[in-house]
């Protein structure tokens, strides 16, 4: 039989996450989004509460605890502020090329230090021309006297100013066929972050552009081995990336739903409230419903990647329909608010500003029908 | 020297959800539903107190509680929080029972658990509130009590000095251990839970007596144990008034000094 109960431990676990983003990250949702800036402050606060940890093994200096937990952990922030989540996600995703990629070498020097939020990491992949096609990248790699020197930008990188370690997509200058990671390090010479966005979302989460100028790179650098990069990409991207953006969908919808009770069950009409009325009651069971089938998409293949396997396909149907559920929830939680949904004191704006985000994030809905429909056709 | 302390602990319905409790208006009793079990919230000021003195002294803290087999969440939450073994008195013949019932049983737990050097406990439940357990649970171990302690003053040795709240003061008690102490609030905050404290507590024992473990005789537990019963309970309807102030800005001032002084705010 399958079980669909968290155990007690995953429980707790998600009552002190939820405690966490309640008591830690809530106070600075308001200056993030006043200053589109805060990201020093929640990241402290990130590693203080041992978040960076979750999926970390023990052996080098994380909990080990999987990526159940991790979307526990996800939700539960995205539920408080999804620009704090965002960044949280892709940090996650940052750690995953070293966890299942890494050499002992790299695992035993980076590892330790991003459990405990010593140092950060992100994967940049999407370049100006697009993500999702990571064979159309032109950031370009050449080897030279046992070192490779990259070439090239990449953009819409979360975390692309404020990450230690960032794993670097290339192809090789010679063979348009070869495909290979890096991780480059801040202060590397040639290598900056440049542009910062100013998306209608996710306010205070660090997304941006990085520029690599004839940067050197030592051949111990290389993660996954040369000419492999395409499969640390696509299998990092596809299982922690989409991944993440299911747990962050999650969260914001049932902040979508918890904001929309509230104001229709407080706000008054006709002599009674108007969660009385028939058609708010139609939205309210619509974003449950999206909601309750959401969670059993997404844990279900989260459960499935920590006994082992490639989950992207299973997380492409889940982003899918979750980042959906997430645009309509928010469309209709601002519906439910009525005049008071326009107004910025009320949070559902925010919600519907962060679900326009969510949508694109580790690829549009488009370019999730697609790997879902070459998974049913294969 | 360990010392051993036992921080006594009640689960009770979630105050989040509390306003989901409906009094039964035939059994005038409290069904709780499916309203979740959480740590009374002045029992975790206790437990801080103890993790206090666990910086500081080589200590034993072991979580005592009882109430239904889901009460073992709130025991594993404060192992998680850093306690190091727990104790959960379960048993369907302790349903009903008053402070004093309660206090008999936890009192009988506590003997059966060995030496202990201090008894913490919240100064009252959320969901009972009658402040009686701690003082009842020293009455029946022979013990010294203190309670609404606000602040641990001196904490070597066993001559210990305490501040406890006392009539809009505090009075500042020496007390010789072993005894029990009644927290307040103003004590200590407690920590938050801890991802590391979750796994560690993997590791922690929970132990379940029941009656016949702790061999109390059926007539002192639960029910038939308790020399009080609730008779009667009733919803309050607490309402906020709302007086618009009228007049030129002096008189709406004026008439807002007043109704502050009247209030004592002011």
């Amino acid at each position: 039989m399958i079980d669909f109960t968290f155990t007690e431990e995953q429980e707790l676990f998600r009552k002190a996450a939820r405690e966490f983003a309640e008591t830690k990250i809530a106070p600075q949702v308001q200056n993030m989004e006043k200053t589109n800036r805060g990201w020093d402050e929640v990241v402290k606060e990130l590693a203080e509460a041992e978040m960076f940890a979750v999926t970390i093994p023990v052996e080098y200096g994380g909990l080990g605890m999987g990526y159940v937990a991790r979307m526990i952990a996800t939700e539960e922030i995205a539920r408080i502020s999804v620009a704090t989540a965002m960044m949280y996600q892709v940090f996650g995703l940052g750690f995953e090329p070293f966890i299942k990629f890494g050499t002992e070498e790299q695992k035993k020097k980076y590892l330790p230090k991003f459990a405990t939020g010593e140092q950060l990491a992100t994967v940049a992949v999407t370049e100006p021309s697009g993500g999702s096609d990571p064979k159309g990248c032109s950031t370009r790699y050449k080897k030279m006297n046992g070192s490779y020197i990259l070439n090239g930008r990449k953009c819409f990188i979360t975390n692309s100013h404020i990450a230690d370690a960032q794993v670097i997509l290339a192809v090789d200058e010679e063979n348009p066929e070869a495909f290979t990671t890096f991780i480059v390090e801040k202060g590397m010479e040639g290598f900056k972050p440049t542009h910062e966005e100013h998306k209608v979302g996710m306010r205070g989460c660090n997304t941006g552009e990085i520029e690599m100028k004839n940067v050197s790179v030592p051949a111990e650098n290389v993660i996954g081995g040369e000419g492999k990069g395409l499969k640390v990409a696509m299998a990092c991207i596809g299982d922690v990336g989409r991944g993440g953006m299911v747990g962050i969908a999650m969260g914001l919808q049932q902040a979508c739903l918890e904001a929309a009770v509230k104001f229709s069950n407080e706000r008054i009409l006709y002599n009674k409230p108007i969660s009385n009325l028939q058609t708010i009651q139609n939205k309210i069971a619509e974003m449950k419903i999206d909601l309750e089938a959401g969670r059993l998409l997404g844990y279900r293949a989260a459960a499935m990647q920590d006994k082992g396997g490639r989950t992207s396909n299973e997380f492409a149907v889940a982003k899918y329909f979750t980042t959906e559920a997430v645009q309509k929830a928010a469309k209709m939680a601002v519906d439910i608010h009525g005049g008071y949904g326009c107004m910025e004191e009320f949070p559902v704006t925010r919600y519907l500003r962060d679900s326009f985000v969510v949508g694109p994030s580790a690829g549009t809905s488009d370019i999730m029908k697609v790997i879902i429909a070459r998974w049913a056709l294969s | 020297m360990i010392l051993n302390i036992i921080v006594c602990v009640k689960a009770v319905p979630d105050p989040r959800v509390a306003d989901k409790l409906k009094i039964d208006p035939v059994t005038k009793s409290l069904p709780r539903l499916d309203i979740p079990l959480v740590i009374n919230s002045l029992d975790s000021h206790a437990l801080e107190a103890a993790l206090q003195l666990k910086k500081k002294y080589e200590t034993q803290i072991t979580i005592l509680c009882m109430g239904p087999p889901l009460a073992g969440n709130v025991v594993r939450e404060c192992l998680a929080l850093g306690a190091d073994k727990g104790i959960l008195l379960t048993d369907r013949a302790f349903a009903g029972a008053d402070a004093f019932a309660t206090a008999y049983t936890l009192a009988k737990a506590i003997e059966k658990n060995g030496p202990v050097d201090v008894v913490f406990c919240g100064m009252a439940s959320s969901d009972g509130a009658t402040e009686w357990v701690g003082p009842e649970i020293a009455t029946f171990l022979g013990l010294p009590v203190v309670t609404m302690v606000r602040e641990i003053v001196e904490d070597q040795g066993l001559d210990w000095i305490v501040n406890a709240d006392f009539q809009g003061g505090y009075r500042k008690v020496k007390l010789k251990l072993p005894a029990v102490l009644t927290v307040t609030r103003k004590i200590n905050q407690p920590k938050a839970l801890s991802f590391s404290g979750i796994i560690k507590a993997r590791s922690k024992e929970i132990t379940e007596w029941n009656r016949e473990k702790l061999d109390i005789p059926a007539d002192r537990v639960g029910l038939k144990g308790s020399p009080t019963h609730v008779t009667d309970m009733t919803d309050l309807d607490s309402r906020r008034e709302v007086e618009i102030l009228e007049g030129s800005l002096q008189e709406k001032v004026e008439r807002l000094v007043q109704i502050l002084c009247d209030a004592g705010a002011v």
